[in-house]
């Protein structure tokens, strides 16, 4: 091993940070072998591009009342009798074309999960750190309320925060906050997955010699945490995390579904399916089964593509 | 074994003791229970005497007490919602939860355990391959949209089977059951098929994981060493030993079932627990939520126990290791 010119006693190499591991791993080229991958990560740019540019992509700005009349209503897609060629996949109750709305609604539901993830992720990473690193009482109490909430499904959590919040904040301003209490939801039933590993691995890291090498030239534990045990742990974390943004995007799916997530104002998927629920008996069909197509697709690919990190990056299948 | 059974016995008391000190502080601190029970028009004076009558006015640590007292006897208060008694309540919807609950976890196991086992012994045949993607198709699928197809196939354009409700339901007094009539039985198959669905997904894939893992292992090869038939070698031998992690998933997954029945309610309008809470959560009808809170930890800690217990009475290691402890 040679950093730049200079030939180096293997002990006292750097390690590697995950990016250069990531690079040097041969994930890209299993990726080139691995269709469903190729398909799934495809599927995912197209929605990250539709998220990050809506109103270039949608024909229609969903959350423009001004732009949908009510005399549009209830058009069949194009396919079916009773389609119009100016809504490709039909119309809803309000005659908002079903393209923009899933359009615009895919980006509600993208940005919740990954927020929510997110949020995991920093608490879970977190205390997994400070509980593995400091131990004793610390470790301790870290890990007891993560056994606890462990035996709840993330779910239950999701909904106890969202009434808590409805609770304290009163009905009426509690659309306000509703995409807040969702990320909020998500992020604080999720960290037990990532503090867990990131704790088991900290606590192996922490014995190593370049962790004790680092203590006596005195950096700062805080330092060390970050520089030196974080950049150790990120690979599982990326994992755990694209996983976890698939269950993050069906819960918040979920609970709009069921009238606690995003209110209809400016709907995620999960409240488009909501409102098309109603309209399933009276044979509008596609106002409620095409945004869940749309959902299934987005999850499934996140599920595929998480699927494929894992075993890429886990060296133990191989 | 002993020290060990006392031991889980205090973790659990434990984790009862925190989640009514929650379920508590949510009762009493969240919204104005006054406001709730008597109106915004209310006078002072009503408020005081309702004060009075509800113990709002003594010492927090007392509340908690009383509070504590009142749910080792069944008491959880008055429903701000409902207006009745939340333990009457809960009663009364209990069946249709249990009911829906068992047999969404019948139909999971029955069909998730062999399919995980066939997954794991045919690797790369056909059916496995369809068997594994329909798995991962099943893990993506959110239930409530599922729940919602099958009513647009089944209900909507077919009309074979109800929508919604329990159908017809028979009382027996302590317990009403939709599986004694024709009807009750046909209300039960589309909330039963969605709540299994996403179990069945789950426990092929764990069951077929934890499979592989077993079939490499080295008692396995030394039984096929020597020249054990592959039906004894898969099933008496790799399939024992894939049981015992399998039974506590299932044992897990009967709590987060009962979890997801709260959606598969909602979707169906089915009368049950998991459609009170969501309407408790809804109109924040804090008593309510407490006394779910409550009653759902309990219902998970007891799994745990039964789990850990199973354990026992499974893997005699577990016994050995007990014993030597204590010596």
């Amino acid at each position: 091993m040679t950093v730049g010119e200079i030939p180096v006693d293997d002990r006292t190499v750097r390690r590697p940070g995950w990016r250069d591991r990531l690079a040097r791993s041969d994930v890209l080229h299993d990726f080139m072998r691995d269709p469903a991958a190729i398909v799934a990560a495809s599927i995912l740019l197209l929605f990250a591009v539709a998220s990050l540019a809506p109103q270039i992509v949608a024909p229609y700005d969903a959350f423009d009342p001004n732009q949908f009349r009510l005399t549009d209503a209830f058009l069949a897609p194009v396919w079916l009798e009773g389609g119009d060629p100016r809504f490709l996949l039909g119309t809803d109750d309000q005659g908002r074309d079903m393209i923009s709305a899933i359009i615009f609604g895919a980006r509600v539901s993208l940005f919740v999960g990954l927020a929510g993830v997110l949020l995991a992720v920093l608490i879970g990473v977190a205390a997994g750190l400070v509980a593995g690193f400091v131990g004793g009482w610390v470790d301790a109490v870290t890990m007891r309320v993560a056994d606890i909430q462990l035996t709840f499904p993330a779910i239950l959590i999701a909904v106890m925060v969202d009434g808590v919040s409805r609770a304290a904040f009163g009905q009426a301003d509690h659309n306000q906050v509703a995409v807040a209490v969702l990320v909020l939801a998500i992020g604080l039933s999720g960290w037990v997955q990532y503090a867990r590993p990131v704790r088991g691995a900290t606590l192996v890291e922490r014995n190593r010699e370049y962790v004790a090498a680092a203590t006596m030239m005195g950096i700062a534990k805080w330092a060390i945490m970050l520089k030196h045990i974080l950049p150790n742990v990120m690979t599982s974390v990326l994992v755990i995390g694209t996983i976890h943004l698939a269950v993050a995007v069906i819960l918040e799916a979920t609970l709009s579904f069921v009238g606690l997530g995003v209110p209809p104002t400016e709907p995620s998927l999960g409240t488009l399916i909501r409102i098309g629920n109603g309209y399933l008996f009276s044979g509008e069909w596609w106002i409620a089964i095409v945004p869940g197509c749309v959902l299934v697709i987005l999850v499934l690919s996140i599920n595929l593509l998480g699927d494929f990190l894992r075993d890429a990056l886990n060296p133990r299948l191989k | 074994m002993l020290s060990f059974l006392a031991r889980r016995l205090g973790q659990a008391v434990i984790v009862m003791l925190v989640v009514t000190a929650v379920a508590f502080v949510m009762f009493r601190f969240l919204g104005d229970p006054l406001v709730a029970i008597l109106g915004i028009e209310s006078t002072e004076a009503q408020r005081e005497i309702v004060r009075a009558e509800l113990g709002l006015d003594r010492p927090v640590a007392i509340q908690f007490l009383n509070y504590l007292g009142g749910v080792l006897q069944g008491d959880f208060g008055i429903s701000y919602r409902l207006g009745r008694a939340v333990e009457t309540v809960l009663v009364e919807r209990l069946p249709a939860t249990v009911e829906l609950a068992v047999s969404g976890m019948l139909i999971a196991i029955v069909v998730g355990i062999p399919a995980g086992v066939y997954a794991a012994l045919n690797r790369g045949r056909v059916l496995s391959r369809i068997l594994l993607s329909a798995s991962l198709f099943g893990i993506s699928m959110p239930s409530f949209f599922m729940g919602l197809i099958l009513i647009w196939v089944f209900a909507v354009t077919l009309g074979w089977l109800p929508s919604f409700g329990r159908g017809q339901v028979v009382d027996l007094g302590w317990w009403t059951t939709g599986l004694l009539s024709a009807g009750g039985l046909k209300a039960l198959v589309m909330p039963a098929l969605t709540l299994a669905a996403f179990q069945i997904a789950m426990i092929m894939r764990l069951v077929r994981a934890e499979m592989l893992e077993v079939v490499r292992t080295d008692y396995i090869r030394f039984a096929r060493a020597r020249g054990l038939s592959h039906r004894a070698v898969h099933y008496r031998h790799a399939l024992r030993n894939t049981l015992i992690p399998v039974v506590t998933i299932i044992g897990l997954q009967l709590g987060s079932i009962i979890a997801f029945a709260v959606i598969t309610e909602s979707v169906f309008q089915w009368p049950g627990l998991g459609l009170l809470f969501l309407q408790s959560v809804a109109t924040a009808d804090v008593s309510m939520m407490s006394a779910y809170l409550i009653l759902i930890a309990a219902l998970f800690v007891g799994i745990n126990l039964v789990v850990d217990l199973l354990y026992l009475v499974i893997d005699p290691r577990l016994r050995g290791r007990s014993e030597l402890e204590r010596a």
